[in-house]
């Protein structure tokens, strides 16, 4: 489904990702770890089309396509989802009409019929009770107010509305306590299955007691510098990144 | 795309409005002079009273100098080089009905989406029409005069109800009060006349709709609105006008007068041709507005979406003068491409617990700029009056700008006076992430300023609070680029 070549990216002057190779097949679930400043974010804001970093070298595939072309709405649009590390918050726009807005957007684009108020709101709830959400949140305005583990549940409420087939979990535990932690992973975990593919970045192993993955990659200085499975992450946890990093300076 | 290339793009857009009407005119010469005034006023076979106030403001005006406080830069107007009357010549002879008023008229109408005739109008609106310096039609007048309501032409109200006129025209913004009302009162050519008598409720919207067609000409309307006590009204004033090369100017005066548990809701839409991408033509739009709340618990709000014109300078406001009466105003101004707008308002707080809500939303894009100047007054005997205001401003690119000056005089010790402000840019953030679930770019800004707007699109009434949304992100378009 994604299959990321040799990737290159600077922001400004600076060089972040150092060519990162990576392949991410339909129903799989990877996470990123790495230490601070190893990439992490920079990787999954270039998948989403985010403008701050300018990609040197390498490509990424999406679905056999090049996706480095495609704006930000068209990525979105073909079923890329980015749950945001730090979510935007839009005075006076109803988390409904901005949600209604977006995913009629998205089926416009695949020829789809819209869907209309009462649709979506039918929608919307379904998809509330699923996630154990209070219906009120949708009638606020685009997380303005909301405290940080709703910002995060509204993040992985939209994934759900929107069913991407590839999800990006940017930092999706920063700033969570236990409890929050717990719904947000649940969350993701209803969401786990068929074809979907699903990228967790994370700092810490905590998230992965509960989104069990896959694969584990670790990024450090802008490389990819080791693949395994979850008891990769555990690994980490005791040890620390920094083996892997002098292992990847002894490399260099 | 950048953020700059997404801006830029987005703020340029056609002014749809932008086409003229082939009629005969009936216009006086260039010029300003007690010729000209006698004229306008022999055309319109008006009392002696008028004329003499016609004379008086200009006389007045002649020692007057343009004020140059405004934060808005224009060229200097040469008032010697405008028509200052100017009617479609099928309108000499006063139409008794529709039928008598030239079709181009009417179509003109029309294609602005306002028709005349009743039975096609939204039902609950009544419109007034004023073509250049000419009320064509008034809608609905039989049904509301059942009521007691008069709504008419200004023209028609100084033929039929004279002491009505005498009574309260200038009582609220005397032809001594600035430059451009001077001017208004005495080169005034039309507007609005509304009364509503005692403990009567307007069973629907009045509105006028004016529109400037003749080149070089000016439009000084005037419109005057009087509720008797206990009695309601809600009013909206809509505009449009061709585009052309050269600057047109627009001075026009409002009085509202609200007695004893009256309210008065003044609503405007305001969208005169804005001038191009280099800020060539466009009206100047030097308006002032203002309202008495002369009775007890009375009440006048404001409600003004300012979109169009090159330069706006208009400060709609209340004199609180009844005991516990209230004062609103609600804003929002955009400005594109070099559209400059100075506005705001001002509450005179007179009466004892009076108060005031101010709420102003300004949104910069292109090259706009955009200052709220507003001024706060609690006089002596204002024992506990309350003002709450709050200024937002937004701003879209980085070639725009916003200014706030907020004037608060209080000589009451009792009184409570708040202020809010503050400045925002759309995020590159907040486009990204709508851009992330999908949403175009456009979409995207459109929905932020929206939401911005949103306390102010929530005082219009329904029908034009869709109506100003859709006009809001048409003045967008081409802002991102």
């Amino acid at each position: 489904m994604l299959e990321i070549k040799d990737l290159h990216a600077r922001a400004g002057e600076a060089p972040i990702l150092k060519g990162v190779s990576l392949r991410v097949n339909a129903g799989e679930v990877h996470a990123i770890m790495g230490p601070n400043g190893s990439g992490k974010s920079t990787l999954a804001g270039i998948l989403a089309g985010r403008a701050d970093y300018e990609v040197t070298q390498g490509e990424v595939l999406y679905e056999g396509k090049s996706l480095l072309d495609l704006s930000p709405e068209e990525r979105a649009r073909e079923g890329i989802f980015l749950a945001f590390q730090y979510p935007i918050e839009i005075p006076g726009v109803s988390n409904a009409y901005f949600l209604k807005t977006a995913l009629n957007s998205i089926r416009r684009a695949r020829g789809e019929k819209e869907l209309d108020a009462m649709e979506f709101l039918s929608h919307a709830k379904e998809k509330m009770r699923f996630l154990e959400m209070d219906e009120a949140l949708i009638q606020r305005p685009v997380n303005e107010g909301f405290s940080g583990g709703e910002k995060k549940r509204n993040e992985i409420f939209q994934m759900a509305m929107l069913d991407p087939k590839l999800a990006i979990l940017d930092e999706t535990d920063s700033g969570l306590d236990i409890d929050a932690l717990r719904i947000v992973a649940g969350g993701v975990n209803t969401l786990r299955g068929g074809n979907r593919a699903i990228v967790v970045v994370t700092h810490y192993q905590r998230l992965l007691n509960y989104i069990v993955p896959d694969f584990v990659h670790v990024l450090a200085k802008g490389r990819i510098v080791a693949s395994g499975d979850k008891k990769l992450a555990l690994e980490l946890e005791q040890r620390g990144y920094s083996w892997l990093e002098e292992k990847e300076s002894a490399r260099a | 795309m950048s953020s700059d290339a997404t801006i830029e793009k987005f703020t340029k857009q056609e002014y749809k409005y932008g086409f003229t009407t082939d009629v005969e005119s009936d216009a006086a010469p260039r010029g300003l002079n007690e010729e000209i005034i006698r004229l306008i006023s022999a055309k319109k076979e008006e009392p002696e009273f008028l004329l003499e106030w016609r004379l008086k403001a200009f006389r007045h005006w002649q020692t007057m100098e343009e004020p140059h406080w405004p934060n808005v830069k224009y060229p200097a107007i040469d008032y010697q080089n405008i028509i200052y009357y100017s009617a479609p010549k099928s309108m000499t002879n006063r139409p008794k009905s529709l039928d008598e008023v030239d079709p181009e008229v009417v179509r003109t109408f029309e294609k602005l989406g306002i028709s005349l005739e009743e039975q096609k109008r939204i039902t609950g609106v009544a419109v007034d029409a004023v073509f250049d310096s000419v009320s064509v039609a008034t809608t609905f007048r039989e049904k509301l005069a059942e009521l007691g309501i008069i709504f008419c032409s200004f023209s028609e109200a100084v033929r039929e109800h004279p002491e009505l006129v005498r009574k309260y025209l200038g009582s609220v913004v005397p032809h001594t009060d600035n430059f451009f009302a001077a001017l208004n009162s005495a080169v005034f050519s039309d507007g609005s006349f509304c009364y509503v008598p005692k403990g009567v409720r307007c069973p629907m919207e009045l509105s006028t709709y004016f529109r400037i067609n003749a080149i070089d000409t000016g439009q000084f309307e005037r419109t005057l609105i009087v509720a008797e006590e206990g009695s309601t009204v809600s009013y909206l004033e809509g505009c449009t006008a061709p585009m052309r090369d050269v600057n047109q100017l627009h001075a026009a005066v409002v009085e509202l007068v609200a007695l004893d548990r009256a309210t008065i809701k003044y609503s405007t839409v305001q969208n005169w041709y804005p001038g191009d991408e280099e800020g060539k033509g466009g009206i100047f739009n030097f308006v002032t507005k203002r309202g008495a709340c002369r009775g007890k618990g009375s009440k006048i709000s404001w409600t003004q979406v300012e979109t169009g014109s090159a330069i706006t300078w208009k400060y709609p406001g209340c004199i609180l003068q009844g005991d516990d009466s209230v004062g609103e105003f609600y804003s929002v101004a955009l400005t594109n491409r070099r559209q400059q707008a100075d506005t705001g308002t001002k509450m005179i707080h007179i009466g004892k617990n009076t108060r005031s809500t101010i709420v102003s939303k300004g949104i910069s894009a292109g090259r706009g700029q955009n200052t709220y100047r507003g001024l706060v007054q609690v006089m002596k005997g204002a024992e506990n009056a309350r003002n709450f205001s709050q200024c937002d401003s937004m701003l879209i690119g980085d070639k725009c700008g916003a200014h706030t000056f907020p004037y608060v005089d209080v000589r009451n010790p009792t009184a409570t006076v708040e202020h809010e402000a503050t400045t925002s840019k759309i995020g590159e953030d907040q486009v990204f992430y709508c851009n992330q679930r999908g949403i175009s770019t456009e979409d995207a800004v459109n929905m932020i300023v929206n939401g911005f707007c949103k306390e102010i699109f929530r005082e219009l009434p329904m029908e034009f609070a869709v109506e100003a949304q859709k006009l809001l992100s048409v003045s967008l378009e081409g802002s991102v680029g």
